[in-house]
């Protein structure tokens, strides 16, 4: 990031000396650290150990289509020794670029950790594999898996998206996700119409949103505390009722049915991309449309305009004639209701009941999704989708048998959100006026 | 030309609780005028003007718009009636394009809602060309100097076709040389039409641009001025009681130098030198002024030299002890006075009693303190002393000394600093939102304390204060020290020094554009709006806008830029 100076040259054009010229002189706003050349460097020779002189003498198999595809692609056959000790190197390689490029103080190009990062997980993934007791894996299951697991880590952090930009930090997602889950499980039981449930999970999570809305914008309660202790709120009265109501009569309350996945002809059976893009429930397909019409809302549209605006800087929206607090309040409720149908999703589509605590922390995850997706729509979506690789990457190397311990395995989700927010991210900055209630006068 | 309009203030009240802000004040901006509000801070200016734009409703009174009366919800309605407003901390958002803040608030779309960026790029371009504003419309804001931001609020209020236009205190954050520039554009508005209302409590542009005075006190209409009276009668009806413009400052005697920085960088959190390199000394008997625009390093440096920095290389040397890497206690029992910038969030503690707030640095020490036990007495009667020496305005040294004013508090802070023996005296923006009679005084004291033999280090964002106090002026730019340069240097000089140029490019370049400016340049034209360009004090300053007698230039200091 660099910011532009201008001081007036001496002489200036002929004819307008009072109106000095400027001059344009870049100057760096933030030095070249060693932390990222140092980072990449450790994670450059851990890869080379493991993945590379300690890797399994075998041979790592990648499935790449399923049965059911309208061709079929050759499965990928990896050495996993040799893979390890090539991509290793590579990795060795950026990282000693990264470190050629600090000692001229200069900065590790943009596209270098995302590169880094992309074939470190190979490495890795050969590894695990590869040391599998089956040394073998659908490519294209892991893939589908991963974006089924972050349906809801995607509505969650389009939900923070949504309230961030416009100041309002929304730490309770978890609360909305889970009121979601419940609501939609319920109605959809009662009426035994899983599209009535799709519509009060949203509905829920805008009731969930609202009461944040109105005690951290009218009462300017710190929306951090009003945010944890909903999600207390809506843990503990969803759980109460569960026992009560929902164990009482399983029949009655608690077998949705589920919303039905839409096989779009021929598209479906593409390899790989099929099953993501075209094989999905509503839910599925409502992700999708929900991420592209946030973008294009928040950036190309006069909506969006003031969002952001209300967002950066309050007190120059409002001499701009631009209502905050309501753009606020109707902000965080909308954010609520997308929540909300990210929630249908647990008892919609996963699974067919609801269960205590069925979100299991993913609306903080959503929220470190924001944070790595740089509070951008697209960005968020993606983040999410690593977060649900990580987390399917995790049930499925469990299954096949690895030499890591599984309570290793399970960790990796949220030590990939650790890392991705501290470490890689870099210079990632929030709206300036998040968290923050705007008092006139 | 564009229609103009006649906007008139009608026995305005505003109460916040028992605080009356303005008190029955009456204004009439007729077409195609520059009308300055002139007041000292806290005067109720500000007020007054957020009544015009909306942002408050007025207790009791009117606005009448040609003679019409009308009610303002919010800016909206005011944007709607043709007024406009530059606010004092720029309304833009820093991460949006030029284009993006202009079109805030007054989009056009086209279907659906999306945005139309080419048209408001259009309008942009078309005030640019017709001011000769160099204003990219796909520039992100934070990019840009304060100066261009400046032009884009102007542009923001043109293109939601403003017919007066208010500026409440521009100035405040620019350099001189934008500062004539910004002058110079008002004129061009006016020309155009635009109606102008001018808050300052700048007397030397207030009579560069003016046509009509209405000068604010406590609230209240005093009366009004013509532009072309005196910056004494000026200053006097701004503040209600005769006011002495002029210090009477002997030539320094500089005695051995006893202060020493060398080398001295200090890197801020985020990496960023924020002090780079600077060096410099101050002699015994000596006042060094540093001035440069806000944000510049002075505050770093200043806090440095206390010790309030963790990351400082370099060194500081005073009468050949080591400073740095000392502790902030151990660097004020050497004998290092210190004035820090913000009195109320740094200089004292609000809720303590006056009191106290006069021991806070020597509490624990004789005769003040004795073991763990302190002598209130004692506190008390050296409370006393220093409220009489110092001229404190309170009933009594144990009142808090929050309730005391701006100005009162400033001489708790000077008076506790000034009354032990010093080896060094350090002080930021003495005078910020101090009122001119306690300016005065404190100018005083500070000569004094030269006098008396000590080294003196003033900060200051203040053009008019530096060039009053100092005996030789270090200019900051961006962490780095531009230059030292003797007292007396000119306005114009100093000014392109604090935009970064070197000394010596600053004099060639001020005595260049000199003769380019004589005929008819709006500096020139300022200058002749002035009543006299009374005798020049050094030979840069000779120039258009910088002549200006010695007793101006402390007028400018007058108050400060924060209401």
């Amino acid at each position: 990031m660099s910011t532009t100076a201008t001081a007036p040259v001496p002489g200036g054009p002929q004819g307008k000396p009072e109106q000095a010229t400027e001059r344009k002189q870049t100057v760096s706003a933030k030095p070249v650290t060693w932390k990222l050349p140092v980072t990449l460097m450790v994670l450059a020779v851990v890869a080379f150990i493991f993945f590379g002189l300690y890797g399994p003498q075998t041979t790592a198999k990648f499935g790449v289509s399923s049965g059911g595809d309208f061709f079929q692609l050759p499965a990928i056959e990896l050495p996993a020794f040799l893979s390890g000790i090539v991509l290793s190197v590579i990795l060795l390689g950026l990282a000693g670029y990264s470190m050629v490029r600090k000692t001229n103080n200069r900065h590790t190009p943009r596209w270098l950790p995302v590169v880094f990062t992309v074939i470190f997980v190979i490495a890795f993934l050969i590894w695990v594999v590869g040391g599998a007791r089956t040394p073998s894996i659908s490519l294209a299951g892991l893939i589908a898996g991963s974006v089924t697991l972050a349906v809801p880590i995607v509505f969650g952090s389009l939900s923070g998206v949504l309230c961030e930009r416009a100041g309002v930090v929304n730490i309770a997602i978890e609360g909305q996700l889970l009121g979601g889950a419940f609501t939609a499980a319920i109605v959809a039981s009662v009426t035994d119409n899983p599209y009535l449930g799709l519509l009060a999970a949203a509905v829920a999570g805008a009731l969930v949103s609202m009461v944040l809305a109105v005690f951290s914008i009218k009462y300017v309660v710190n929306q951090i505390i009003v945010g944890v202790v909903l999600n207390v709120l809506v843990s503990g009265l969803t759980g109460f009722l569960f026992s009560t109501v929902m164990q009482a009569n399983k029949e009655m309350f608690n077998s949705p049915g589920r919303l039905p996945i839409i096989e779009i002809p021929v598209l479906s059976s593409i390899p790989v991309l099929g099953p993501i893009l075209f094989k999905q429930s509503v839910v599925g397909y409502l992700m999708y449309i929900a991420v592209i019409v946030v973008w294009i809302g928040l950036f190309k549209t006069k909506w969006g305009l003031r969002v952001r605006s209300v967002g950066e800087h309050p007190q120059a929206a409002d001499t701009l004639g631009i209502k905050v607090n309501a753009t606020r309040f109707w902000n965080v409720t909308l954010g609520g209701a997308v929540a909300g149908i990210g929630g249908s999703f647990f008892t919609l589509v996963a699974i067919d009941s609801f269960t205590k605590e069925i979100s299991g922390g993913r609306g903080f995850i959503a929220l470190a999704a924001m944070i790595l997706g740089r509070w951008n729509p697209i960005g968020a979506f993606f983040a999410a989708l690593l977060f649900g690789f990580a987390d399917n990457l995790q049930s499925i190397v469990t299954i096949i048998g690895t030499p890591v311990p599984s309570q290793f395995m399970a960790m990796l989700p949220y030590l990939v959100t650790v890392f991705a927010v501290a470490g890689l991210v870099g210079r990632s900055r929030p709206p300036a006026a998040s968290g923050i209630p705007y008092v006139k006068g | 030309m564009v229609r103009v309009l006649k906007l008139e203030l009608k026995g305005i009240t505003k109460r916040f609780g028992s605080l009356v802000a303005n008190d029955h004040i009456d204004v009439v901006v007729e077409p195609g005028q520059i009308h300055c509000l002139l007041g000292e801070n806290g005067a109720g200016k500000s007020t007054l003007m957020n009544v015009l734009y909306g942002l408050y409703e007025p207790t009791e009174g009117q606005i009448l718009i040609d003679d019409k009366p009308v009610t303002f919800r919010g800016p909206g309605d005011a944007m709607a009636a043709g007024i406009g407003m530059v606010h004092q901390h720029f309304m833009l958002v820093p991460v949006f394009t030029v284009a993006e803040n202009v079109a805030l608030g007054a989009e056009t779309t086209k279907t659906g809602g999306f945005l139309n960026l080419d048209d408001t790029r259009r309008k942009i371009k078309e005030i640019s060309d017709r001011y000769g504003f160099d204003v990219d419309p796909d520039a992100m804001v934070e990019d840009l100097p304060v100066g261009v931001q400046q032009r884009v609020e102007i542009i923001k209020a043109l293109v939601r076709d403003a017919k007066v236009l208010i500026l409440d205190e521009p100035t405040a954050v620019l350099t001189p040389q934008d500062t004539d520039e910004l002058l110079d554009i008002m004129r061009q508005l006016k020309s155009h039409g635009t109606s102008i209302v001018f808050i300052s409590h700048k007397l030397r542009e207030v009579k560069a641009v003016s046509d009509t005075i209405t000068v604010i006190r406590r609230g209240k209409v005093v009366g009004s001025a013509d532009p072309g009276a005196s910056t004494t009668e000026l200053a006097s009806l701004m503040v209600g009681r005769a006011v002495n413009l002029t210090l009477d400052k002997a030539p320094a005697k500089p005695q051995e130098t006893t202060f020493q920085v060398k080398d001295l960088t200090v890197i801020a959190p985020s990496g960023q030198h924020v002090v780079d390199g600077i060096s410099f000394d101050i002699a015994r008997g000596e006042i060094l002024a540093v001035a440069g625009v806000q944000g510049n390093g002075q505050t770093e440096l200043t806090e440095a030299i206390l010790g309030l920095h963790e990351r400082a290389q370099g060194s500081i040397l005073l009468d050949g002890e080591e400073l740095l890497g000392r502790s902030v206690k151990d660097v004020l029992n050497a004998g290092v006075g210190f004035v820090p910038e913000d009195r109320s969030v740094d200089g004292l503690i609000g809720t303590f009693s006056i009191a106290e707030n006069l021991i806070l640095d020597r509490y624990d020490q004789a005769p003040f303190a004795k073991g763990i036990s302190m002598s209130p007495a004692k506190v008390l009667e050296n409370a006393k002393t220093r409220i009489d020496e110092f001229d404190v305005r309170t009933p009594s040294g144990s009142l808090a000394a929050g309730t005391l004013s701006g100005g009162n508090q400033q001489k708790v802070v000077m008076a506790r600093e000034l009354s032990r023996p010093l080896r060094l005296f350090i002080a930021s923006q003495p005078t910020r939102g101090v009122d001119v009679g306690s300016i005065e005084f404190l100018h005083k004291r500070i000569v004094a304390e030269r006098d008396h033999g000590t080294p003196v280090m003033i900060v200051s964002t203040e053009l008019d204060e530096v060039i009053e106090l100092a005996d030789r002026i270090a200019v900051l730019y961006k962490g780095k020290l531009v230059g030292i340069v003797p007292a007396g240097t000119g306005r114009d000089v100093l000014g392109l020094m604090m935009a970064g140029l070197s000394p010596q490019d600053a004099l060639a370049d001020a005595a260049s554009r000199q003769p380019a400016r004589e005929p008819g340049g709006a500096a020139a034209a300022g200058a002749a709006a002035d009543t006299a360009a009374g005798p020049a004090a050094t030979k840069e300053s000779n120039q258009a806008p910088a002549a200006h007698p010695v007793q101006e230039s402390s007028s400018g200091a007058v108050g400060d830029d924060h209401e």
